[in-house]
This record gives C-alpha cells, structure tokens and sequence, in this order.
C-alpha cells in the first residue's frame, strides 16, 4: 500500500496502523499507551497527527495514529503545524504533575517520557500550580514503586492483568488522580513482574536489584547475552559497570521470548556477584591453598598426562565448554553429568527432534498457536515464559477469530477485549497437578503420569485411528481423548508442548505421537519439550552417556582423573552415587563458578567465567543455538571460561604450545568436525576477527563516563581498554556506530530513543523479526513428509502401592534455578522445601498436612520435609520441591518409601 | 623606520601606567566568583550532601574524569557511594556545573592544585567535599522532588498537593 506522509510517498504493509507504519518506516513519532505487544487503546492522545481527505484538503483532521488504519493513498502529516502543537500541548498537561525527579529516578536516561519530551519540544513549565502526589506501594523485593511518577497511560496494568494474566496490580480510584498498584502492600505475585519496569514508560515501577548499585543506562557496559536460568533460553542484554554485573534487560528476538523475561531471568543475574563465586584457583591439601595459573599448571601436568581422565560434562555449561572437555579427556570417556533417568529422556527427545517427523516449536510459533495441548509439564514453573507465550496463544486465537469475523484490526486492543471477553481459544492442561495455567485452559485434567501418557496416546489412537495397537481406553479416557482430538483437529496451527519433569518416557512419547498424529499437510503442528537447563538440549546433542554409566565404568577399572565441568553431582543424583564416584576417582579436578558440595570435593579447583564472564554457545529446548558474550572484561582475575581452561589442560597434556585455537569459533569449527550432528554450528554468530570498515561494536554506549577516571585511584594513567579477541564487540565505546548485526546488538538505542523503545529502530516492522534476522541457528530441521517415528508402548495405567510413593519433583518458578538460586531477591521469594501429596495419600500414611515426613530410597533417606495437601494430585504420588538452593539429587521417578 | 621609533615610543610610555605584573605568591591574584577552578562539591542548606549521584556531571565531562557510585541511606536519600575526580585530566570547562541538576558541583575561584605527583591530583569525595552551600546558597533538591527521601514528607514539599487519597472518589 502506498500512503503519504507529509507529501512523500511510502509503501507500506497494510493491516497496520499509522503509527505502526510511520515506526516501521523509521520516522519519529511520539506515543504513551501504544505497546507492540499489547496494541493501541488511544488513550493518551500523544501520537495525534493529521490525516487530509485529498490533496486539496489544507484543514485535515487530528487523528490518534495508534487508532487508524492504513489504507491506501491516505495523506497523513506529522509535520502539521496543529498536530505538533497537540503532541507538545499534551506533554505539557501531562508535565503539569510530574516530579522534579530525574536527577534521582532510576528510569533518567533510559526514559520513554523524557525521550518523547524532547521529541514534541516541550521545554518550559508554565504552570505555576500544585503538582499532584501519591504515597508509594512496597511491591516486593524486585520491583520498586514510585506513584508520583505516573502519566496514566495504563500499560502496567495491561501488561500484568491483560498480557500477564496477574490480577494483584490494578487500577484504583477516579478521574484525573488513578492510581496503580495494588490493593495493598505486598509482594507483586506475578512470575513476570520484572517486565513493568520496562513496560512502564516512566520511573513508576523500576528494577529493585539494580537500585542496589544503580548505574545510568548510558554508563553500563552492555553485551548480548542469552538466559541461563532454564531451557527456553530467551535473549537478554547483560550489563556491567565497575567489574559487576548491574542488571538484565530484555533483548528482543522475534522468535523466541519478544519483549518480556520472566522474573527468575531478570533477577537471577546476582548469583554472578554472589560472595560464593570462585574467584581463585585452589589446590587443596597443602598448607596455602590459592594457587597462580602456573602453578595450577605444573601441578596438574603430572596428573593429566599419566592418569586416565574422565570427563564430567554439564547441562548448564556452553557447548565450548563440554567440547572442549570431551576433547581433553577423548570421547569414550566424557559423559553427561546427569542421572541415566535424565539422560534417557533427553535422548528421547534428541531422537524425535532430529527425525524431523514434528516441527520443533519456537516461542514464537506457540504465540501463534490456535490450539495448545499441554502434557505433563508444569510449564508456568519450569520453563514461565514458555507459559506466557502459551497464555498469548490462548487469548489471540480468540482475538484474531474474533477480529476476522467482524473485520476489526487486532492492534485495535480494547475492542476486541470488549467483543471476545473470557472467550479463549484452546488448551488442554494434562498435568500431575494444578497449576496456574489452568486458570485460561479449556480442559484441565491430573493425573499420574502413566495416565496422562494413556489419554496422551488415546488422543492419538483418535486422531489417527489404527496407528495405535492397544485400544484398551476405558470410556472415560476415550471421551476425553475426543474431546481434545477434535478440537485439535479444527486448529491450523496446533501446539504439543511437553517435557521431561515427569521422569517418564511414555509421556513424552504420546505427546510426540499426538503431535505426528496431527502434522499434515494442511496444519502446522509444533512440538515442544522443556528441559531442566539451559544447555541440557546441547548436552543431550552430544550422545554422550550418563553420569551413572561414569560411575559404572569408573568402579570397575578404577585409577582415574575426574575432571567436573561446572556440575554439582550431588544436584543431579542421589548422594549415595556421587560419593560412591568420589571416592573411587584417584583425583577430582573441578571447574565451576560457585561454591556447592561437588566443588568441595575436588583437589584442584578452577575458578569457571560464568555467562558474564565469558562467552559460549547454548542451545535451547528448541534445538536453537544461540551465542553469549562476555560482558565483564576480566583483566586480573583467574575467571575464565571452562573452555580455556580445558583447552590450556589438553595443551599440557599434548605438549602443544598453549594458546591456539582458543576463540570459541574455532571450537565449534572442531566440533563440526568431530560431531556431524553439530553441522554448521559455527555460523552461530560471527567470526571473532569480524569487524565493520576495519571498526569493532562497542559495548558501552557513546556517552559512556568516566573513562579516565574509574581506575584513577589505582594508577592515574588509564590502562589500556580489554581488548576482546573472541567477538567482534569491543569494551569500548569506540567502534561502528551504525546498527550492528542483529545478533551481536549490545543495546538498543538511536538518536532520540534512549529508553527499550528503541527496538523498534532494529526492527523489520513492529513485532517483526530484527533486521537481518532474528538470532539463533536452528539445529533440526522438520523433514516434510516424514513419519515414520511413531510410538506404540501404552503403559498400563498408574496404581498407587500402599508403601510406594512416584516421586516427583515439584519445581518454583522463582525459587528453582541451581545458578538464580544464589541471587539474594529471588532468594527471599523462593520457598522453603516441601513435599505435596493427595489428602488421600497422607491418610495412607496416617499423617497431615504440616508433618514432617522422611523420604527414603534404596536405604538413602533424604531428610525431613514438612508435607502440604493437594486434593488435583492423584494418590500414591509425592512431589518435592526440586532446583531450590536447598533442594538435592534425589531419584525422579522412582517408586520410594515414605516414613514420618 | 617610523614604526619602530612608534613601539619604542609606546613601549616608554608603558613606564608610567599601571602595572599588571602580580608578585604572586606574595601577592594573590583577585578572582570574580564565577572564576572556573577548583572542583568541590557542596551541602545543603540543612548540612546534608547536595550530591544526589545523578551521574549528569560525569556524563557531561567531556574528558570524561567524573566517575562516582551512587547509593542510598535508609531513608532512600541517593548520595555518592565514592565520588572520583582526576584533575590531571580536568580542563575546566564547567560542564558539570552546568549539568548539575542540585547545585552540587560547583568550580570555585582557586587554581592552586599544583603538584609534583600526578597521581596526587586525584580527588576523592572527602577531598571534593566542603562544608558550604558555595555560590547557590539556599536550594534543596530533595525540597522540591517529588521523592520522599527522609527531608520532606509526600506532599510537604514547595508546589506540592497532599497525597490523593485512592479511596475517594470526589473530583
Ligand atoms: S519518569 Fe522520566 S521524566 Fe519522570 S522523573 Fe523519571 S526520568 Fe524523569
Ligand atoms: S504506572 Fe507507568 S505504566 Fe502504569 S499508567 Fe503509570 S506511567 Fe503508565
Ligand atoms: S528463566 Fe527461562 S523463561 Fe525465564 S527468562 Fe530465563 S530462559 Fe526465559
Ligand atoms: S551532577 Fe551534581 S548531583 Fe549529579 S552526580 Fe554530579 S555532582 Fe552529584
Ligand atoms: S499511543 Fe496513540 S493514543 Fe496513546
């Protein structure tokens, strides 16, 4: 469509609106309550311009652009003498109560406010009035409450209530004094409550955890960077400032977590400044302890090249890092460094993705869904924004259904609030228990997983009758199988999402066959499977067996090194197992960033960079692999990343000069070559010697401060900048200064938009993909046609023994996280260990609800937990909060024994 | 050959005005109070530290010397954690005080900074620090933000209504 904007011609997409379309085409217009992800409600009135019938028109009309349509050869003026004025005139009333608070607000210099201020021009207060006040809430520890603050364009409580389905933040009070908040002072109870500080346009609702050592956006040092805290791996912006890390924002990919993290991703980030970071390399036994680089080196060249090395890989350490191990210790002897159970299901999952039978969902592809199926993960705790993105599903299918019956565009937010009101489109939550999912599912159902595994294949059985050999489906399961079979059916683009919390194959099974079952040539079916973290998927990609397979091999021949990549053991499985491989390795070399049982355990230990520290590759429980970069320059500490580390063992042991192939490029270019799997890994971001007319891109932002004076009390002449020789970012703010490759952007900003709106500057088109690209290399690809994964193993259905209890893990979306776990807000919001069982079960055991009770497996007791009642679960199960600070390896899945 | 009779000329003449020549150190040097030297960071009228750890001066350096660590008391009053100048970069410019959104930041008539040491011309906050409003007595931030930061309470301050009262619904 062609339109006109102060006498130009443009073409632009239809179905936008104006202001969509006068942002996608770079021009500057100013707005409030307009939100990519949540649409237009034209309540604020700052994005007016004109439109004119005709070219003959001169008068023309002020019209809201958030709330008009493109159409073709419309004439729209931004420039309009009145439009202006009305877009200034608005500021001004909006100025009339706003504080004198930039000096002191968290929000200055990262302000949506103060950036369309500028923009209209408003510059002087003529108003010589009373300003308006408010008290303030206290909302919790992650989120900080400034009232006076507030322009009233409604965001936050669109974001929280409408987006996020939260329903503790609203809206009180009247006319020209609202008020938003709560109803009273309390912790913000949403898992997505991080997002208002970047959904609110001004300094009303800001990051708490950064307060505490607050830096100005214009002086963080800021590197692309990927979540650590779960397999969905959504994409955020880590920030440095004086050799700690400062805060995470969000950083928009298009295909996987848009513009939102959870809040176990916004705020995890302290466990990188926690007091229980290894900072130095240790070599235990001997009367000092710290130990330099070389002499690490010169104590482990003995032990490397004499002794049998054994390597211990990890789910939550990059690619670079578990290749490089399995390089030092060869690959018959590098394992994954979890239990077989886990291993087992992850294989699972490597095998159905890499089949191509089933199209491995993105975020972004789940968003779009028409219907969603749900089996067996707790997604809102295990992998939140996976649930939100569920949620998202679920409401637009009935807004686009709604908006395609009566021709009303789906930007236009409150009228098609007004028109579909609780209308949701499909989802069926199958799950162990509730979960607050549940609450926009259309069919809820909890059961043991053998039983959701049952309807699972049911659904299947129905959606493609005969595939399934055993039809031994009670009514009750067949009429729920059709119930969800036909409304699958109906969908275009029906989701399956999955995952391995259940500890059971035959879940996971179903849902694949389920999602088989639907993939036809007319619909689009994505599968979905959540791991435990955020590199299990690489890990798992790797083929390498299990820890309990080490353990195994280990005991029999005896005489080895272990060498124990930024794993606790004692997180994964029982204690009895890893004790059992402690005490049979000769020596136990450990690398890792934190402090936990199985570093206690090592002789040396090597103190691992973190996501901050260094750079690597994850790949995501989608299969994408996705590049992070150091953010922290490290010029006198020992951190480094695991990978070279390893790499500086295996050139001792091969006395090889040190120092080559040490960027993490040329260890993927390796891995290519050494696993196939990994083809064209490399391409996952650009070549370390990348530049741009000979330029780097600066992590700092041009008006980065104090250069020569942050290191001045040490030494008044500035040291040389850390110069970055594996990516193509530099820790400076010299550099290109043009838009940087879309996966390498350190932040987003451009002239006049300081503040996260500034995406929309990197954008294709609002809500698009990035220019040049959403980052992340998809490593499966779907192969139309094929189907010959199916599976056919029903199990019988579940049976609660008298003296035997499934055990499951119970995970928090806040408290879970071995790393997040470590950051002192999230800390104070996650709960104290705990068992749940049904009320039927606890009168098995003769116990209620509050006792402790003792959790025993094969002559391993796990401690007292005090036990909570949930009528949703079935009988014969236990569920034990897992991922918690607190929470051990215990045997997921097992059948254990239960004492008081 | 007539011009240089004229300077010579002039140049005698200079023997009977005045003097410009300062005997200085004996004999010190008047400076205007706007004179742009020494950097020093002032209080508030009540005694409390103007500094409010914006980060503007530091940004506005174009040589970038300003660096600092904003932090808060307990009852949320932002003031700088440490506060860094290096005057063997500082020109002098006045940028800072002229960002200074608090009065805080204020170049005073005084140049006598030399020293043999580089390093020595670097200040911390106890030495930026002075117990004066310096040259903009009378103003408090904290008086006329919106914020209550233990100097005034919510709606206390100059310009400012009480705080609405969320349950009512009266215009
Ligand atoms: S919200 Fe923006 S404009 Fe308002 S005080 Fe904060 S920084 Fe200033
Ligand atoms: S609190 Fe922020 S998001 Fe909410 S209405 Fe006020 S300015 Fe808008
Ligand atoms: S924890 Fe998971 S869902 Fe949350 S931001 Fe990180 S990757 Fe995304
Ligand atoms: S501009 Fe003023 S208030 Fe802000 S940091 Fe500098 S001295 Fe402090
Ligand atoms: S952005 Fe258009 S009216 Fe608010």
């Amino acid at each position: 469509m062609t339109i006109l904007i102060d006498n130009k011609s443009y073409t632009v997409k239809a179905g936008k609106n104006l202001l969509e379309a006068c942002l996608t085409l770079g021009l500057d217009l100013p707005y409030f309550c307009w939100h990519p992800a949540m649409g237009s409600v034209g309540a604020c009135r700052q994005c007016a311009v004109k439109v004119f019938k005709d070219e003959n028109d001169t008068k023309g009309r002020l019209v809201m652009s958030c709330m008009e349509t493109v159409t073709e050869g419309l004439r729209l003026s931004i420039e309009d003498k009145t439009a202006k004025a009305f877009r200034e005139q608005v500021i001004e009333w909006l100025m009339t109560n706003h504080p004198h608070d930039c000096p002191v607000c968290d929000e200055g210099g990262a302000c949506h406010l103060q950036d369309m201020t500028v923009m209209t021009g408003h510059d002087y207060r003529r108003y010589n009035f009373k300003k308006r006040t408010y008290t303030n809430q206290y909302l919790g520890p992650l989120i900080n409450h400034e009232m006076n603050r507030c322009i009233q364009c409604y965001r936050c409580v669109r974001y929280y209530r409408d987006y996020a389905g939260g329903d503790d933040l609203n809206v009180f009070a009247a006319h020209n004094h609202v008020y938003f908040g709560r109803e009273k002072d309390g912790v913000l109870q949403s898992p997505f409550s991080g997002n208002l500080s970047e959904v609110c346009p001004t300094g009303v609702f800001t990051d708490k955890t950064l307060k505490e050592h607050y830096t100005r956006k214009w002086d963080l040092t800021m590197a692309p960077s990927v979540c650590n805290h779960c397999s969905v791996g959504c994409n955020t912006i880590a920030a440095e400032r004086y050799g700690e890390l400062r805060c995470m924002l969000n950083r928009y990919n298009g295909d996987v977590n848009g513009y939102f993290l959870c809040d176990r991703g916004r705020f995890g980030y302290e466990f990188v400044n926690s007091e229980n970071r290894i900072k130095q390399a240790l070599i235990r036994n001997r009367t000092n302890e710290a130990a330099t680089e070389d002499e690490i080196m010169e104590h482990l060249q003995p032990l490397i090249s004499v002794n049998k090395l054994v390597g211990i890989g990890s789910p939550r350490a990059s690619l670079e890092s578990n290749f490089a191990l399995m390089q030092l210790v060869g690959k018959e002897n590098f394992y994954q460094g979890i239990s077989e159970d886990e291993a087992h299901l992850n294989r699972l999952v490597v095998e159905m993705l890499f089949s191509g039978c089933v199209h491995s969902a993105s975020l972004k592809d789940i968003e779009q869904a028409d219907a969603v199926l749900v089996m067996g993960e707790d997604i809102w705790n295990t992998a939140p924004m996976l649930a939100l993105a569920v949620r998202q599903a679920v409401v637009k299918t009935a807004a686009s259904q709604a908006s395609q019956e009566i021709k009303i565009p789906v930007w236009l937010d409150s009228a098609i609030k007004e028109l579909t009101q609780e209308e949701k489109g499909f989802l069926a939550t199958l799950t162990v228990t509730t979960s607050p999912v549940d609450d926009i599912a259309t069919h809820s159902w909890h059961a043991a997983p053998d039983d959701l595994a049952r309807l699972g294949f049911a659904i299947a059985s129905y959606l493609q009758p005969g595939k399934i050999n055993n039809t031994n489906f009670s009514e009750e399961l067949l009429n729920r199988a059709k119930t969800i079979g036909d409304a699958l059916k109906k969908a275009k683009n029906p989701v399956v999402i999955t995952g391995i919390s259940c500890y059971n194959d035959n879940v996971i099974k179903a849902a694949f066959d389920v999602a088989v079952a639907l993939s036809t040539s007319d619909r689009k079916t994505g599968f979905c499977c959540v791991m435990t973290e955020c590199n299990s998927m690489g890990l798992a990609m790797m083929e390498a067996p299990s820890f309990s397979v080490a353990n195994e091999n280990i005991k029999t021949n005896g005489h080895a090194t272990a060498v124990i990549l930024e794993n606790d053991i004692y997180k994964h499985v029982t204690s009895n197992l890893a004790d059992e491989f402690f005490n049979s390795c000769d020596h136990v070399i450990a690398l890792d960033a934190l402090h936990n049982a199985t570093t206690e355990k090592a002789q040396v230990l090597l103190p691992a960079a973190t996501f901050a520290d260094g750079d690597g590759t994850l790949v995501n429980n989608e299969g994408r692999a996705q590049r992070f970069f150091q953010v922290i320059p490290n010029t006198t500490s020992q951190v480094q990343e695991s990978w070279r580390w390893l790499r500086k063992l295996q050139s001792l042991k091969l006395h090889t000069l040190n120092g080559h192939a040490l960027h993490p490029d040329d260890l993927l270019r390796e891995m290519e070559i050494a696993l196939p799997q990994f083809k064209d890994i490399a391409s996952v971001s650009l070549k370390h010697d990348f530049t741009i007319h000979g330029e780097k891109i600066p992590r700092a932002p041009h008006r980065y401060s104090g250069r020569t004076a942050i290191l001045a009390n040490k030494n008044v002449s500035e040291p040389k900048p850390f110069n970055d020789e594996d990516s193509p970012l530099s820790f400076t703010m010299e550099g290109y200064k043009g838009t940087p490759p879309s996966g390498v952007v350190p932040f987003f900003w451009s002239p006049g938009w300081n503040s996260v709106q500034s995406v929309n500057k990197y954008q294709d088109e609002t809500n698009g993909a990035l220019r040049g690209g959403n980052p992340g290399l998809l490593l499966f690809k779907e192969k139309i046609d094929n189907k010959d994964l199916f599976f056919n193993d029903v199990p019988e259905s579940f049976v609660a023994a008298k003296d035997r209890w499934l055990l499951l893990p119970k995970l928090d979306a806040l408290g879970s996280g071995e790393l997040s776990s470590y950051s002192a807000a999230l800390k104070t919001l996650s709960p104290q260990p705990f068992a749940i069982m049904s009320p039927g079960s606890l009168l098995a055991l003769e116990a209620k609800e509050g006792d402790m009770l003792q959790i025993m497996d094969a002559g391993i007791v796990y401690g007292s937990l005090p036990v909570k009642a949930d009528e949703n679960l079935c009988d014969g199960v236990v569920l034990v909060t897992a991922g918690l600070r607190e929470s051990i390896g215990m045997s997921w899945g097992a059948r254990v024994q239960i004492g008081k | 050959m007539f011009s240089h009779i004229r300077t010579i000329w002039l140049t005698f003449l200079h023997l009977f005005k005045r003097h410009v020549t300062i005997q200085y150190p004996e004999e010190k040097i008047k400076l205007r109070p706007r004179w742009r030297g020494r950097i020093v960071l002032t209080k508030d009228p009540d005694g409390g530290e103007r500094c409010v750890g914006c980060y503007l001066c530091a940004v506005a350096c174009p040589v970038d010397c300003i660096a600092l660590q904003a932090t808060e008391d307990e009852n949320g009053r932002r003031y700088p954690e440490f506060f860094r100048i290096n005057f063997s970069r500082c020109i002098f410019c006045g940028y800072c005080e002229d960002a200074c959104p608090t009065y805080a930041i204020q170049l005073i008539p005084d140049f006598e900074m030399a020293e043999y040491n580089r390093q020595n011309l670097v200040f911390e906050k106890e030495d930026l620090l002075i117990n004066s409003q310096g040259k903009y007595p009378g103003y408090n931030f904290y008086k006329v933000a919106g914020m209550n930061a233990g100097v005034k309470e919510k709606g206390e301050g100059e310009n400012e209504d009480a705080p609405v009262d969320i349950h009512s619904l009266m215009p």
